[in-house]
C-alpha cells in the first residue's frame, strides 16, 4: 500500500545550515567575507589584486580561491600579497559551503581580517548557493554586453554590491548603460555599484572605500 | 550545471523522511520548482538514476511542479507575470516590483511502500 509523506524541505537546506556555521565562525574571529562572483573573464582576480594592494598595510586579507582544476588565480593572490587557499573543485560549477567550510580550516583566521572568496566563473550555479559569507559582490564587465541583468537575473538579484569593470572599453563596445543599470534596478533596487577599470585604476579608490567601510561597519557591531 | 549536487540533496532529504516513516521503499518524489530557480528537469532525472542506485528510492518517479515567475508592482500592487525578460509592470511602467512567486525549490511530499 502506497502512503503520502508530507515533506516540505528545502532542497538546499543542508548547505544553507553549513552557511550558517561558516558565518559565526568568520563572526566569532572578527573576519569580514566577501563573495566574488561573475562571469569568467570579468576581471575577479584583477579586482582582488587591486583591492589587496589598495588595502596594504590597513587590513590583512586572505583569498580563497575557486578553480575547476588549476591554481592559477590563488597563484596571483598569494603573488600580491595575501594569504591564499586554494578549493580545486573537480569540475564542479560552484563554490558550497561545504568547500568553503574545509578551506576555513587552512587558514589562520586570527592573523586575517578581510576574506575574499572567490567563486568559479559562473553567472549561473554560484548564485543558488550560500557559503556564509557577509556579503556577495556581483563583477560585471563591458564587453559581456548590457544584456545581463535580464539574462541571468537569478546572480543579479541576490548580490549586495556590484562592480562594473572594463568601464575604459564603454568607447569601443556596444553597451548601453542606462538599460543595463535599468535591468539592475529592475532586480536589486538600490544596490551599490562601482563602475571601474582594473586596467586603468579609474573608480578603483571608491570601490576600496567601501569595502574598507564595511569592514569597520562590522567590526563596530 | 550544479544538479548532481541538487540530486544528492534531494536523495538525501527524501531517504532521510523515508527511513523517519518506516518506509521499505520509496516510489514517488513530488518536487516543486520555481522557473527563477536554474535547475533542469532533464538533468536531475539523468543524475537520480545514478545516485538513487542500491538505495532506498532506486527506481522512484521524480514529479516536476514548476511555479511560473509571478511579480508583484511595489507602486500600483499589480500582480502580473512578467513579459519576456522585461520585469517593469505592465499596468504603470513601473520598475519597483517584488517576485511573489518563481523561486521555490523544495520537496513537497514523497510516496513510500512500508512492506
Amino acid at each position: 500500500m502506497t502512503q503520502r509523506v508530507p515533506v516540505v524541505e528545502k532542497i538546499l537546506n543542508a548547505n544553507d545550515r553549513l552557511a550558517t556555521d561558516n558565518r559565526a565562525k568568520l563572526d566569532a574571529a572578527g573576519v569580514f567575507a566577501l563573495n566574488f562572483m561573475a562571469s569568467p573573464g570579468a576581471g575577479k582576480t584583477s579586482l582582488i589584486e587591486h583591492t589587496i594592494q589598495g588595502l596594504r598595510g590597513k587590513l590583512r586579507l586572505a583569498v580563497i580561491d575557486g578553480d575547476i582544476a588549476t591554481s592559477l588565480d590563488a597563484d596571483r593572490a598569494a603573488a600580491a600579497g595575501a594569504q591564499a587557499v586554494q578549493i580545486n573543485t573537480g569540475g564542479e560549477c560552484h563554490l558550497d559551503a561545504v568547500m568553503l567550510h574545509d578551506a576555513l580550516a587552512n587558514l589562520d583566521l586570527s592573523t586575517i581580517d578581510l576574506l575574499i572568496v572567490e567563486n568559479v566563473g559562473n553567472l549561473i550555479c554560484p548564485a543558488s548557493f550560500q557559503l556564509g559569507t557577509h556579503q556577495s559582490v556581483l563583477i560585471a564587465s563591458v564587453p559581456e554586453g548590457d544584456d545581463k541583468p535580464y539574462k541571468y537575473p537569478g546572480m543579479y538579484r541576490g548580490v549586495d554590491a556590484m562592480v562594473i569593470n572594463k568601464i575604459d572599453l564603454l568607447p569601443y563596445v556596444t553597451f548601453n548603460m542606462e538599460y543595463f543599470q535599468r535591468g539592475v534596478e529592475i532586480l536589486n533596487p538600490g544596490v551599490v555599484n562601482f563602475p571601474l577599470s582594473c586596467r586603468t585604476g579609474e573608480g578603483i579608490d571608491a570601490w576600496i572605500s567601501w569595502v574598507d567601510q564595511q569592514v569597520k561597519t562590522i567590526r563596530a557591531v | 550545471m550544479h544538479e548532481l549536487s541538487v540530486t544528492e540533496s534531494i536523495l538525501e532529504i527524501a531517504v532521510r523522511h523515508g527511513q523517519n516513516s518506516g518506509a521499505a521503499r520509496i516510489t514517488n518524489l513530488y518536487l516543486v520548482i520555481g522557473q527563477l530557480s536554474s535547475i533542469i528537469d532533464d538533468s536531475v532525472q539523468f543524475y537520480w538514476d545514478i545516485v538513487s542506485k542500491d538505495t532506498l528510492a532506486e527506481n522512484a518517479k521524480l514529479h516536476f511542479r514548476r511555479i511560473p515567475t509571478q511579480l508583484r508592482c511595489l507602486d500600483c500592487n499589480q500582480e502580473f507575470a512578467p513579459v519576456k525578460e522585461d520585469f517593469a509592470c505592465p499596468e504603470c511602467g513601473s520598475i519597483r516590483v517584488k517576485v511573489s512567486a518563481g523561486e521555490e525549490f523544495f520537496l513537497e511530499a514523497i510516496d513510500i511502500e512500508k512492506t
